[in-house]
């Protein structure tokens, strides 16, 4: 089997690192990043590691341009110095005894290039990410912000066909993350090959990845474009991430057989068999007795488990079935007398239960 | 209901300096107890006497005069060049080898390890006796050196260097070893992944961030090397002018000349005064190497 030519990255491994096993399968077109999600240790950090070439793969291939990097098969392995990567480390490891100069003007040095070449790129890099100024400080000498441009434009500077970022924001604070987060996006538009962006952060992945991949506990269970992720999350862990309400269930006809109990109406869906169904939270309608008339076609009863004050909205935690996160004001909650331990109607409209076959 | 009163020891003045620190730093008194404070005083007293002694019975007066005499000038100079001959032999080549025994694991590294700390803990005389076996005229490499090469060792500067370099060159490694082992791996990593090969790493990630332990390490090497003894005199014999370093230069002087005796000593005692003002980051400050 060859791969096609084609400048993208296709990775296809099992990963071992004691009793830990990843196994993970994609591919990473030209211009696209990859942004990889999932919990800690769900085996971003170890994937990003093998693709490098810090960590050998137990089985499978890792092929770069139609390059073979790494095949466990073959015994094939090219070193990390050997490889045409730019890695940005999750605190950015940038050289402590060299100026930020030096810093950057390393891989175009270590790759061959002249003392004067290598500075004059360096340069270059510095003024492309307008860090020219800091060029003579040292790395302790910066703000976390500059520090992330310049392991950045130390990536960028070995002219690398594939670049790996490690949760590349999350050393800021989060004042600074948002700008940074919009620089970063520029920059990986103008970069022209495949890019592995890891992150726990789901806003970080959805605005930077083209395509995200899932991973849990060293399994990839769900990849998708940011926008089905976000709608359609395909696991507990996604919905959580993205603020939803998930349900499994069996579609049959309109009605949608709740797996933990209870059962959904929804016409028109189109689905059958295995099923999930994600609800905001905010679109769950909480009220004290059985609504009247309303366009509501799924109302249930539930009790609050408990009440979680976030920035403008209380969020309850509801025992159901089905259990749910429904979002009120804090008007609400005393004009209702919501306490934990009262009981409740919910109630939400079908067209906000979005209903999707379950991928696995 | 019966209170049970304070023992009176527990009932003490507290100073407003004294309630000030502990409101700030937290932790309990600072008072000593007296079976501690007693030996503690004497292992002071017994430690700084004899430097002491030293300084009261300086021929002051006659200082430049006892050191300009015959020998003294010239057992420093060669004390001097010997030892930084030997730290820097000792860094060309101990420092690979702490490298290779922080960094790499092969069969009987424990064993060599060992090996290469034995002359921490040897008597320096015995040291100086097994150089003599090996590199003597009738040694077993000193045999053909002299034979092939017509190169005989023993009794030579070349001996001080050997012998000051055998003693002091552990110091330098297992400083540097320690250095090498608890060096931020992340570093190296990300240096390979901007494309250095093994060789530029250690060149230009590595051994940058052990060079305060270098440093250190070094400074220890030439001090102990300055004041070796043992090894030296065995080995290389006390030929004034040849291979009468300093702290021989000192023990013989004692005999026939107590005043120079003091003023070489007081020399290598600003030595080392030096060498600690050099190392007080390290050391004064209570932190480990």
């Amino acid at each position: 089997m060859t791969e096609p030519d084609h400048g993208g990255l296709t990775v296809d491994v099992e990963v071992t690192r004691g009793s830990f096993t990843l196994t993970v399968s994609l591919v990473a077109e030209p211009g696209q990043v990859i942004g990889l999600l999932g919990p800690n240790g769900a085996g971003k950090s170890t994937l990003l590691s093998a693709v490098a070439g810090l960590t050998p793969v137990s089985a499978g291939r890792i092929t770069l341009a139609g390059q073979l990097l790494d095949d466990a098969e073959l015994g094939t392995f090219v070193e990390a110095s050997g490889r045409p990567i730019g890695f940005v480390f999750q605190n950015y490891r940038l050289f402590p005894h060299m100026s930020v100069a030096d810093n950057v003007a390393f891989s175009p040095r270590a790759r061959g290039q002249g003392r004067q070449a290598a500075r004059a790129a360096a340069s270059y890099w510095l003024g492309r990410l307008g860090l020219t100024e800091l060029a003579d400080r040292k790395p302790g000498q910066l703000s976390g912000g500059q520090a992330q441009r310049v392991a950045l434009a130390r990536a960028l500077a070995g002219l690398p066909s594939l670049l790996l970022l490690d949760e590349p924001l999350s050393a800021l604070d989060a004042g600074t993350r948002l700008d940074v987060q919009a620089e970063l996006k520029r920059h990986l538009a103008d970069f022209s090959g495949p890019c592995l962006l890891v992150t726990h952060d789901p806003i970080e992945a959805l605005v930077l990845a083209d395509q995200v991949v899932v991973l849990e506990q060293g399994r990839v269970v769900q990849q998708g474009t940011p926008a089905v992720i976000a709608r359609q999350p395909g696991t507990d862990y996604v919905a959580k991430l993205v603020g939803l309400n998930l349900y499994a269930g069996r579609a049959d006809g309109s009605a949608v057989t709740l797996t933990e109990g209870g059962t959904f109406v929804i016409p028109d869906h189109g689905q059958h068999g295995d099923v999930l169904v994600a609800v905001r939270p905010s679109a769950i309608v909480v009220s004290t007795g059985p609504p009247q008339s309303s366009s509501a076609r799924n109302t249930w009863q539930a009790k609050i488990a408990g009440l979680t004050l976030l920035a403008d909205r209380v969020r309850l935690d509801l025992d159901g079935p089905p259990h749910a996160l429904a979002d009120v004001t804090p008007a609400a909650v005393s004009d209702l007398s919501l306490d934990p331990g009262s009981q409740v109607w919910l109630s939400v409209k079908a067209t906000d239960l979005e209903v999707y076959s379950r991928s696995d | 209901m019966v209170t049970r009163s304070l023992r009176p020891a527990a009932r003490s003045r507290l100073t407003a300096r004294e309630r000030a620190r502990r409101a700030a730093r937290g932790g309990a008194s600072r008072s000593v107890p007296a079976p501690l404070l007693v030996p503690a005083l004497i292992a002071v007293l017994f430690l700084v006497l004899p430097l002491a002694g030293l300084l009261i019975r300086a021929p002051w007066g006659r200082l430049v005069a006892a050191l300009s005499g015959s020998d003294a000038i010239a057992a420093l100079t060669l004390s001097l060049w010997t030892a930084t001959v030997s730290t820097a032999i000792s860094t060309v080549i101990g420092v690979p080898l702490a490298w290779v025994l922080a960094r790499t694991s092969f069969p009987g590294q424990r064993l060599l390890r060992a090996l290469v700390t034995l002359p921490l803990v040897l008597p320096p005389v015995v040291g100086g006796v097994a150089l003599l076996l090996a590199f003597g005229r009738t040694g077993f490499v000193g045999r053909y050196l002299d034979s092939v090469f017509g190169l005989t060792i023993p009794f030579t500067p070349l001996a001080v260097v050997m012998a000051e370099t055998f003693v002091a060159m552990p110091f330098l490694i297992i400083t540097v070893e320690g250095a090498f082992q608890s060096a931020d791996q992340g570093f190296e990593e990300a240096a390979a992944t901007l494309g250095a090969r093994r060789m530029t790493v250690f060149r230009r990630i590595t051994l940058p961030m052990v060079a305060p332990s270098l440093g250190a390490g070094a400074v220890l090497c030439w001090a102990r090397a300055l004041g070796e003894f043992g090894a030296t005199i065995t080995f290389a014999g006390s030929f004034p002018g040849q291979t009468e370093t300093m702290p021989i230069a000192v023990y013989y002087a004692l005999e026939n000349d107590p005043d120079a005796a003091i003023a070489l000593s007081l020399v290598l005692l600003l030595v080392s005064v030096v060498v600690l003002v050099s190392l007080r980051d390290r050391w004064l400050r209570g932190s480990p190497l």
